[in-house]
C-alpha cells in the first residue's frame, strides 16, 4: 500500500534535505520542500537521487556463492538457512565473538537500533561497530568530554543565519552539503582547510595549513584569544572547569611558531580570532577536515577549547558544533552500533545502563556483551586467529571506505562466512558469500537524526521490487533461526521506534517521549526529548542544549588538556608529499550509489589527484596523465588535476572510487587513541608517472 | 641514581617530559637556579607587555622531583655526584646541563666581575631575562595608568627591537642604542636594516645608531662622545652568553658553549648538555625551538627509543615577534660555502616597505630575509624547515598570492555556473535554445540556483544578457527581472 506521494528526505548526507517524492508516468520525481534546512533547495545528489530507485543493477534476489566462486540466486528461505547455519556453527565451535557485525551511519535509527540489538542478544557478540567511527567518532570523543553529551550542533541549523562569524575548520560544505551555504550567506566565513576548496573560495580568510597541523593551528588560536585579552573571562569563570590545564598546553604555540609549523600567517591567526570576538554572534564548526586524524579527538578538543574561550557555546546565537557526514551519523551513533555504546548513548560499560537496557530487552543484564573493537580493529581482526570468522555487513562498503583498503580485502577473504546486506552489488557485496537485497529509502519507513539532533520521518512512496525485504525483516528472520522469539524483532518501524524510545529513556540521546504520531503532525522534536506521565503536556523536544548548563554533573564544559603532536606518518625523503583525502560534490561516500547515476557519474566519471603544478612537473607528470601514488602500504591510480591553489606539499584524492582508484589504497591507519578514528587526513606517499618503477 | 638535570628552565621541562612519554621510569631531578618551576621564557614579552600575568607563563608540573631556588655548585665526575649549594648531594647515572645562559652586562662604568655590576649604578638598571626581570621593570615604570617614562634600550639585537617595540606600544619614551649602523646586524644586510630601523622611527622609537654606550650617571645614559641621554631607566640587550661556570669547573670541553656532539654528549659520556648553553657544531643556538628539539632528541636517545639517531643541526627561523613589523630571517647570515651555484631573488618596494633576498641552491633556500611579506615568510618557513624546493613562480610566493602561471581558467562555455548542480554556461544555453526563455524556465530545465543558492545573480544576469542578445521582444527582459521562483527563496 503505497501513496501517490510522500513528503520525506534526501537519503544522503546528514543535512536531510526535505524532498517531496511523487510518481508521474511511471517515474519517480523529486521536488525539494520548504523544510527548514533546505528552503526549497536542493543539490545535484539530491535531485537525481529517483535514479537509484530503477538502476539496472538493483539487488532483486538473494545470492549465494557456489563452489565455482558465482553468485547464484536463491530463495529467502535458502539464503537465512545458510546463513543461520554457518553462524551457528562457527559460534559452537569458537564462541559469540566469532560472529561479527559492521553496520552504516546511513541506516534508519530503527535499523541501527535493531542491528544492535540483534548483535547483543541474538548473537551474544561484542564484536560490533559501523562506519560511523570513521565519521563522527572524534569529535563525538570531543563533545562528550567538553559537554558530557554530543549532539552534532546543540542548535538549529537555521541558528547559523543569524551569525556574524562562523568559523570551518575542516569542513568543504559547499560540496559537501552545498544547501547549508543558505544559512550562511550573512555570517562572514573564515575556513581552515589545507586546499582552496570551493568553499574556502566563498570565505572572508582562509587559512591553509599543512595536512595534519590543524591541532596546532587551534591551540595558537587558543592564545591569540588569550595574549589579545579576547578570552571570556566571566564565561570561564562561571561555566567551565579546566581553563588554567588547557592553557598550559597553548602556551606554547605563540603565532609566529604555530606559523611555523602550520604555514598559516601569524597576521592570518590574529585576524581570525579578531573576527571571531569581535562578532555578536559567532560559531566555531568542525568537519572530517580536522577530525580525521590519529589526534582528531584532541583536534576537536582544541577548537572547543578556542569556543569555550570566547564564551560561545550555550550563548543564545552562538556556539559549538561539528557538522555530521553521513544521513544517519547522529542516530546511527546513539542506538547501539558502537562497540561501546547501548542505545540512548548509554555506555555499554555503565552497570545501570546494562540493567535499564536488559530490562527493555527482557534479558539478563549479565549475558549483555561488553564492549567490543572499534571499527578499523575489527576489520584488521577479521580470519585471524583470535578474530571473528563471520561478518554480517549492513549499509556499508569497507572495501572502498576503510583505510589500508587493500589489507582490510585480504580479512575479508580470510572469513569463513561474509554476508553482505546492501540494495546494489557494492565492491563489498560482491565479495560475499550471502548477499541479501534490501529496501532503500523510497521504499521504506523508519526515521533518521540529522546534524542538529532533530528526529525526521522517511516515509514510503513505492513498495520494494519483489524479491527485496527490508532489513528489519532480514534481522528479524535472522533471529528466529537463530532461537530468538519473533517478538522479540519486530518488522514494523514503528513498533520498533516506540521499543528504541524506552530502551534510549533516560540517556543522554532520549527519545522516549517522540512518537510517529507526534513526527507525523508535523511537530520538530530534538532530543532529548523525555516520556512525560499521560497526565501532562508532552516534552516539547530540546532545540537548543546548554543554555543554562552543560551535560555535566556540575554543569560545567570541560576544557581540555591538549598538546600538538605530527602526524603519524611524515612526509621523508622516499615520500616526500602528504596524500589527503575526500569527497566531491556529485559523489557520496563509497559511491556505491552515486557512480551508479548516469548524471552523477558523467559530473565526476574517475578519481582525480589534485595537485600544484610544480609538483606535477617534479614528478614528470602532466594535466590529465595518470598518477600512480605510491605509500608504504600499497598504490592506485589517479588522473593528474593540476591546480594552481593547491599546496606544493600536498595531493587531494577523493575517496569515493573503486578498483585500482581507491584512494584508501593508500591511506594510513594510525588510530586516534581516544576516538579510535583513522588517519584518513594525510599519509606520505610519493607519485609517478604509470610506467615508472617502485 | 638516575638522570639529574642542572637547570630548571624550558629544555629541562621539555626534557622530563620527552623521557616520560618515551617510558622513562626512572628517577628524575631537576635542579632550578630560579625561585619558579618552569615557566614559557618566550613569552616574557607578553608580560612586559601587559598581555599577560606572570603567573600565566608556568608550564604544566612536570613528573620529575623539582628543587626550585638550588644551584649546583661542583660536578664531581669520578662518584658521579653534584654538589648543591644547601650542602646537599645527588648522585646520578646521567647528567644533563640544562643551565641556559645569562644576559650579557657590558662593562659600563667599570669592572664587572662575573658579569654582575660592581656596585648599584645611579639609574636603574635592567637585564632582560627571567620572569623576575620583566616584573621588575614592569612595576618599576608602572602600570598602564602611569606617566610615561624614558626608557634607554641599550643594544638592537632581537631582543633590543622587541623590547623597544612593546615599551613603545605601552607609551614609554623610548631610545633605542646600537653600536651599529642598522638594527639587528648581525642578521639583517643593510636595506632590510635600514627600512627595519625607518619602522622603528614610524612608531615613534628614537633610534641611536652607530653609538655607543659608556656609563651611567644620575638620570642618564652616557654614550660616546660624553653625551647624556636622559633616562629614567636603561634595559639592557646586549645578548646572552651560555652558562658554563659549572661545566668548566668540572673539567668539561667548553667554547662559547659546553661541547656536544651529535648525541649531545660532553667530552663525558655520561654528561650530555641541552639548550642555551649547548654548542653542537661551532653553533650555539640559543632559542626554545632549538632547545625543545635537543631535549627531544636527547630523550629517544637515553630511552633507546631512537639509537644512535644523531641530533640534526637545526635550521635557523628568526621571526620577530611583535605585530608592528613582519620580519623573518632564514639560515646564517652569509650562507655556508660549497653548496654548490647559488642563485638570489631580490624584491624591494621601499614605499611599501617591503623586501626579501632570498639566497637558493639546487632551488632551495638556504638564506634569506624578508621584511613586510607575512605571507612569504609563512610559506618559506615550511620549505625552508623541510628543505623543500621553492614554487616556479617566485613573485607569487612573495606575495602570497595563487600563481598567475599555466592556462587559463575553464575556457567560459565550460565553466560552472552552478557548482551544486553541475550547470554550465553551455548548459544554461542549450536550456535556452530547448525553449526555456525566461529564469523559472531555465531554473527548472537546469536546476541552476537551486543547490546553495550562490548563482542566483549570475544565473540572472546570464539571462538578461541572453535575453538581450536575441533581440527579440522587449517584454523578455522583464521576465527575468521579477521576483525569482520559489526555489531561489533566501537567495540574496
Amino acid at each position: 500500500m503505497t501513496a501517490d506521494q510522500a513528503d520525506t528526505h534526501c537519503p544522503y548526507c546528514a543535512l536531510q534535505c526535505g524532498t517531496r517524492l511523487s510518481r508521474q508516468d511511471g517515474a519517480v520525481r523529486v521536488e525539494p520542500s520548504d523544510f527548514s534546512v533546505n528552503r526549497g533547495g536542493l543539490c545535484h545528489k539530491g535531485w537525481t537521487a529517483p535514479a537509484l530507485l530503477d538502476t539496472p543493477d538493483r539487488l532483486r534476489h538473494p545470492l549465494l556463492r557456489g563452489p565455482d566462486g558465482r553468485h547464484t540466486p536463491v530463495a529467502w528461505d535458502t539464503a537465512l538457512d545458510r546463513v543461520a547455519e554457518r553462524l551457528r556453527r562457527i559460534r559452537a565451535e569458537h564462541g559469540p565473538d566469532a560472529v561479527a557485525v559492521f553496520g552504516g551511519g546511513g541506516l534508519t535509527n530503527e535499523k541501527a537500533y535493531l542491528l544492535g540489538k540483534f548483535a547483543r542478544i541474538a548473537l551474544g557478540t561484542s564484536q560490533i561497530d559501523y562506519n560511523g567511527r570513521f565519521c563522527m567518532s572524534s569529535a563525538a570523543a570531543a563533545g562528550n568530554a567538553a559537554f558530557g553529551v554530543d549532539r552534532g550542533l546543540p542548535f538549529p541549523v537555521t541558528d547559523l543565519a543569524d551569525a556574524d562569524t562562523v568559523l570551518l575548520a575542516g569542513a568543504n560544505v559547499a560540496e559537501t552539503m552545498p544547501p547549508l551555504l543558505r544559512h550562511l550567506e550573512r555570517a562572514s566565513l573564515i575556513v581552515i582547510d589545507p586546499r582552496r576548496t570551493r568553499t574556502a573560495e566563498l570565505a572572508a580568510l582562509h587559512l591553509q595549513p599543512a595536512p595534519g597541523t590543524d591541532l596546532a593551528l587551534a591551540l595558537g588560536l587558543l592564545h591569540v584569544a588569550v595574549t589579545e585579552g579576547w578570552c571570556d573571562r566571566s564565561y570561564v569563570a562561571a561555566r567551565t572547569s579546566g581553563f588554567d590545564e588547557a592553557w598550559q598546553r597553548a602556551l606554547g604555540w605563540w603565532p609566529e611558531r604555530v606559523e611555523r609549523v602550520t604555514g598559516v600567517p601569524a597576521e592570518d591567526q590574529r585576524a581570525a580570532v579578531r573576527m571571531l570576538t569581535e562578532a555578536r554572534r559567532a560559531y566555531v564548526l568542525t568537519g572530517r577536515g580536522v577530525e580525521q586524524h590519529s589526534k582528531g579527538a584532541d583536534t576537536a578538543a582544541a577548537f572547543i577549547n578556542l569556543a569555550l574561550a570566547l564564551g560561545l557555546p550555550g550563548r543564545p546565537g552562538s556556539g559549538y558544533g561539528c557538522l555530521t557526514g553521513q544521513g544517519n551519523g547522529q542516530g546511527g551513533r546513539e542506538h547501539g552500533q558502537k562497540a561501546d555504546q547501548l542505545p540512548g548513548y548509554r555506555s555499554i560499560t555503565d552497570p545501570a545502563a546494562r540493567t535499564h537496557v536488559a530490562r527493555v530487552w527482557g534479558v539478563d543484564p549479565a549475558e549483555l556483551p561488553g564492549p567490543g573493537r572499534s571499527a578499523y580493529r575489527l576489520l584488521d581482526a577479521l580470519g585471524r586467529p583470535d578474530g571473528p570468522r563471520a561478518l554480517l555487513v549492513f549499509g556499508s562498503n569497507p572495501v572502498v571506505s576503510v583505510p589500508d583498503a587493500g589489507r582490510i580485502g585480504e580479512r575479508l577473504a580470510a572469513l569463513d562466512l561474509l554476508v553482505v546486506a546492501d540494495f546494489v552489488p557494492s565492491e563489498t557485496a560482491r565479495l560475499a558469500d550471502v548477499v541479501l537485497p534490501v529496501s532503500q529509502w523510497a521504499e521504506e519507513e523508519g526515521t533518521l537524526t540529522s546534524l542538529e539532533g532533530r528526529v525526521l520521518r522517511r516515509r514510503r512512496l513505492l513498495d520494494p521490487p519483489a524479491g527485496v525485504r527490508g532489513d528489519l525483516a532480514v534481522i528479524q528472520g535472522l533471529a528466529t533461526r537463530l532461537g530468538q522469539p519473533a517478538a522479540r524483532f519486530p518488522t514494523a518501524p514503528h513498533e520498533v521506534f516506540d521499543e528504541l524510545g524506552r530502551a534510549s529513556g533516560g540517556g543522554p540521546a532520549d527519545y522516549s517521549g517522540i512518537s510517529y504520531e507526534r513526527l507525523d503532525a508535523g511537530e520538530a522534536l530534538y532530543w532529548p526529548c523525555p516520556a512525560r506521565p499521560a497526565d501532562q503536556a508532552a516534552h516539547p523536544g530540546t532545540p537548543r542544549l546548554f543554555l543554562d548548563r552543560f551535560a555535566h554533573p556540575d554543569g560545567r564544559a570541560r576544557f581540555a588538556a591538549v598538546d600538538h603532536r605530527d602526524v603519524a606518518e611524515p612526509a621523508t625523503a622516499d615520500y616526500p608529499l602528504t596524500a589527503t583525502t575526500g569527497r566531491v560534490l556529485a559523489h557520496y561516500q563509497s559511491g556505491a550509489q552515486t557512480r551508479r547515476v548516469a548524471e552523477l557519474l558523467a559530473a565526476v566519471p574517475e578519481v582525480y589527484a589534485e595537485m600544484h603544478p610544480d609538483t606535477a612537473a617534479a614528478a614528470g607528470l602532466a594535466d590529465g596523465q595518470t598518477a600512480v601514488v605510491r605509500s608504504r602500504r600499497g598504490r592506485m591510480r589517479a588522473r593528474v588535476k593540476v591546480v594552481h591553489t593547491m599546496r606544493p606539499d600536498t595531493v587531494f584524492l577523493p575517496f569515493h572510487f573503486p578498483g585500482a582508484g581507491r584512494a584508501n589504497l593508500i591511506t594510513n591507519p594510525a588510530l586516534d587513541p581516544r576516538s579510535e578514528m583513522p588517519e584518513f587526513k594525510a599519509c606520505a606517499v610519493r607519485i609517478g608517472p604509470e610506467d615508472s618503477e617502485g | 641514581m638516575g638522570i639529574v638535570i642542572v637547570g630548571g628552565g624550558p629544555a629541562a621541562h621539555r626534557l622530563v617530559n620527552a623521557l616520560r612519554r618515551s617510558g622513562y621510569g626512572g628517577r628524575l631531578t631537576v635542579l632550578g637556579a630560579e625561585r619558579h618551576p618552569a615557566y614559557h621564557r618566550p613569552l616574557l614579552g607578553s608580560v612586559l607587555a601587559g598581555q599577560l600575568p606572570p603567573e600565566a607563563l608556568t608550564l604544566p608540573p612536570a613528573e620529575a622531583e623539582l628543587r626550585t631556588g638550588t644551584t649546583v655548585t661542583s660536578v664531581d665526575r669520578e662518584h658521579r655526584t653534584v654538589h648543591t649549594g644547601d650542602g646537599a648531594s645527588h648522585p646520578y647515572e646521567t647528567l644533563v646541563l640544562a643551565t641556559g645562559a645569562r644576559p650579557r652586562w657590558p662593562r659600563l662604568g667599570g669592572p664587572a666581575p662575573d658579569g654582575e655590576p660592581a656596585a648599584a649604578p645611579p639609574v636603574p638598571v635592567t637585564v632582560l631575562r627571567t620572569l623576575d626581570d620583566c616584573r621588575d621593570l614592569r612595576a618599576a615604570l608602572g602600570g598602564p595608568a602611569a606617566a610615561p617614562r624614558s626608557v634607554a634600550v641599550v643594544g638592537a639585537g632581537v631582543l633590543g627591537v622587541e623590547t623597544a617595540m612593546t615599551l613603545r606600544e605601552s607609551g614609554h619614551h623610548v631610545t633605542l642604542v646600537h653600536r651599529a649602523p642598522h638594527p639587528m646586524d648581525r642578521r639583517l644586510d643593510a636595506t632590510a636594516g635600514d627600512l627595519l630601523a625607518e619602522r622603528l622611527r614610524q612608531l615613534g622609537v628614537r633610534l641611536l645608531l652607530g653609538r655607543t654606550a659608556t656609563g651611567y650617571g644620575p638620570g642618564h645614559l652616557r654614550l660616546d662622545g660624553d653625551e647624556r641621554l636622559p633616562a629614567d631607566h636603561v634595559v639592557l640587550c646586549a645578548g646572552t652568553v651560555p652558562r658554563t661556570g659549572l661545566a668548566r669547573r668540572a673539567g668539561l670541553a667548553v667554547r662559547t658553549g659546553v661541547v656536544v656532539d651529535g648525541h649531545l654528549r660532553t667530552s663525558d659520556p655520561r654528561i650530555h648538555a641541552i639548550g642555551d648553553c649547548a654548542e653542537q657544531d661551532d653553533v650555539v643556538a640559543g632559542t626554545v625551538t632549538t632547545a625543545w628539539e635537543q631535549a627531544d632528541t636527547l630523550a629517544a636517545l637515553l630511552t633507546g627509543a631512537r639509537p644512535g639517531t644523531p641530533a640534526r643541526p637545526p635550521r635557523s627561523v628568526l621571526r620577530l615577534r611583535t605585530r608592528a613589523v613582519e620580519l623573518a630571517v632564514f639560515g646564517p647570515p652569509q650562507p655556508p660555502a660549497g653548496g654548490g651555484p647559488t642563485e638570489t631573488v631580490t624584491f624591494q618596494d621601499r614605499s611599501g616597505a617591503r623586501y626579501a633576498r632570498l639566497v637558493l641552491s639546487g632551488g632551495r633556500l638556504r638564506a634569506g630575509v624578508l621584511l613586510g611579506l607575512p605571507r612569504a615568510a609563512a610559506a618559506l618557513a615550511q620549505l625552508y624547515d623541510r628543505d623543500a624546493p621553492l614554487p616556479s613562480d617566485r613573485l607569487s610566493l612573495l606575495l602570497g598570492v595563487a600563481p598567475m602561471t599555466g592556462e587559463p581558467a575553464d575556457l567560459p562555455e565550460d565553466s560552472l555556473v552552478c557548482d551544486c548542480n553541475n550547470v554550465s554556461r553551455a548548459g544554461l544555453r542549450q536550456a535556452w535554445q530547448d525553449g526555456a526563455r525566461d529564469l523559472y524556465a531555465l531554473v527548472a530545465a537546469t536546476r541552476a540556483t537551486t543547490g546553495c543558492g550562490g548563482c542566483a545573480d549570475d544565473v540572472r544576469a546570464w539571462c538578461a544578457q541572453a535575453t538581450a542578445g536575441t533581440a527579440a521582444r522587449p517584454g523578455d527582459a522583464a521576465l527575468c527581472a521579477p521576483a525569482v521562483p520559489s526555489t531561489l527563496g533566501g537567495v540574496k
